[in-house]
């Protein structure tokens, strides 16, 4: 039996193609960067680590699964079909996520810039009105703040290091900078779900949050802010020859045997 | 089925009637809060599912309904728990349905004195702040935290300066 279930949704007066979209897009962030955190099982820095990014990759697929448990129940969907047997280029994860996992820096970056943005999301979604998915952020919100602590002990500490540390997160940076914000793209239809009150605030409004809300960190650290996504329209789509290969490795077993049973 | 209650995983869990004429034991929610309280986590075998405050409400009608609160969302245990929540009331004679839930989210809190006294027993800490965390084996305030991830979703990795142990404190969530 899958972890993933549909669930069963009454639809009557949701804007549903718009919710469609949300849920699609938060599935697969936290599916994407749950896949690439598990990429570090076994070869972490530190033993530490090793457990820890196993843990939290175990967290951000959990989150997938109910996520995309919900789109299920919404589209009639079952939803490890929605996960797994999609092209590439159907994903709508941001693409701060398409980057690779590169090293320990920017794997840092990467969720740092991740788990902040991620943040802000939920908190623009707890007190939703749609309660399926206000009572499941509810309860993510609580398991992000291991993830925001464990991210900016790991941000701080290499941003202040000298030399090598330092000048790898300013690597990492400069690389995922274009996509920095790239998880409050806009949605399709976004403004039903504002008036609908199941979103509290366009993504646009969001982002400005999100800048403010890491700006005195980013100060604090010397750090150069991220400069305004590159290509705003295409912030979940294009995703590139990393992407490609990570959706190579996590639908492997699906591939081989779509009748499997784990 | 309620339209907000969230099911995922387990959802759906269901027994036959077991029929029969053997004796059925009284059927009331009391009743099956206790047989409840013999299902134990099976991450954390010392504690049962509700000791950790993880039985929701339980109702009991011609199928008896109990809502499960997962301690984590990506909580793995959760479709072994719902089968054994299902096999234990099988003995009441009724279908049973268990669903995970979120309107009322699991956190640390609920877990109830003789749940955390059963886990300090295991040498495992309570859910408390970094400052107010002790030894489970001598008690001493000489603790640091290892990592915040430990072996399962819900504990953190700590060393006693004191007796020069290792241990796992829940997570507050």
């Amino acid at each position: 039996m899958s972890a993933a279930q549909a669930v069963s949704l009454s639809t009557a007066d949701l804007p549903v193609i718009a919710l469609g979209h949300l849920l699609g897009a938060m599935a697969d962030d936290e599916f994407v960067i749950g896949s690439s955190d598990s990429e570090w099982t076994g070869i972490a820095p530190l033993l530490e680590e090793d457990v820890a990014m196993s843990s939290l990759a175990q967290d951000e697929i959990g989150h997938a699964a109910a996520l995309y448990g919900l789109l299920g129940g919404l589209t009639g969907r079952d939803p490890d079909v929605i996960a797994y047997d999609r092209e590439p280029d159907e994903y709508r994860h941001s693409r701060l996520l398409d980057h690779g996992r590169g090293d320990w820096a920017m794997t840092i970056a990467r969720r740092y810039l991740y788990e902040t943005s991620d943040a802000v999301r939920l908190d623009a979604l707890v007190g939703g009105t749609w309660a399926p998915l206000a009572d499941l952020c509810g309860k993510l919100v609580r398991e992000e703040r291991y993830h925001q602590m464990h991210v900016t002990a790991w941000f701080t500490r290499l941003a202040h290091g000298h030399d090598e540390p330092r000048e790898r997160l300013l690597k990492a940076l400069a690389t995922l900078s274009p996509d920095a914000g790239s998880v409050f793209t806009p949605l399709p239809g976004e403004p039903a779900l504002v008036e609908a009150g199941i979103l509290a605030a366009p993504m646009t409004e969001l982002e400005a949050r999100w800048r403010s809300m890491i700006a005195p960190t980013f100060a604090a650290l010397d750090l150069p802010m991220p400069p305004p996504t590159a290509r705003p329209a295409m912030g979940r789509q294009d995703h590139g020859a990393d992407f490609a290969w990570l959706w190579g490795e996590f639908n492997q077993v699906r591939r081989s045997d779509p009748e499997a049973v784990w | 089925m309620s339209e907000a209650g969230i099911q995922i995983g387990i959802a759906r869990a269901r027994s036959g009637a077991t029929g029969g004429s053997g004796t059925v034991p009284r059927i009331d929610e009391a009743a099956v809060r206790l047989a409840l309280a013999e299902v134990m986590d099976p991450e954390l075998p010392m504690v049962s599912i509700v000791e950790m405050g993880m039985v929701g409400e339980v109702a009991v009608g011609p199928t008896i309904r109990v809502d499960l609160l997962p301690t984590f969302v990506g909580c793995p245990a959760l479709e072994l728990i719902g089968a054994a929540v299902v096999a234990r009331l099988a003995a009441f004679g009724r279908p049973v349905e268990v669903r995970a839930t979120f309107v009322v989210p699991w956190t640390s809190e609920r877990i109830t004195p003789d749940g955390l006294a059963a886990l300090a027993a295991a040498g495992i800490a309570p859910p408390t702040s970094l400052e107010d965390t002790r030894c489970p084996h001598c008690a001493s305030a000489l603790v640091v935290r290892d990592s915040l991830f430990g072996p399962t979703q819900c504990r953190s990795l700590f060393y006693c300066r004191s007796c020069r142990q290792p241990f796992e404190a829940l997570k507050i969530v």
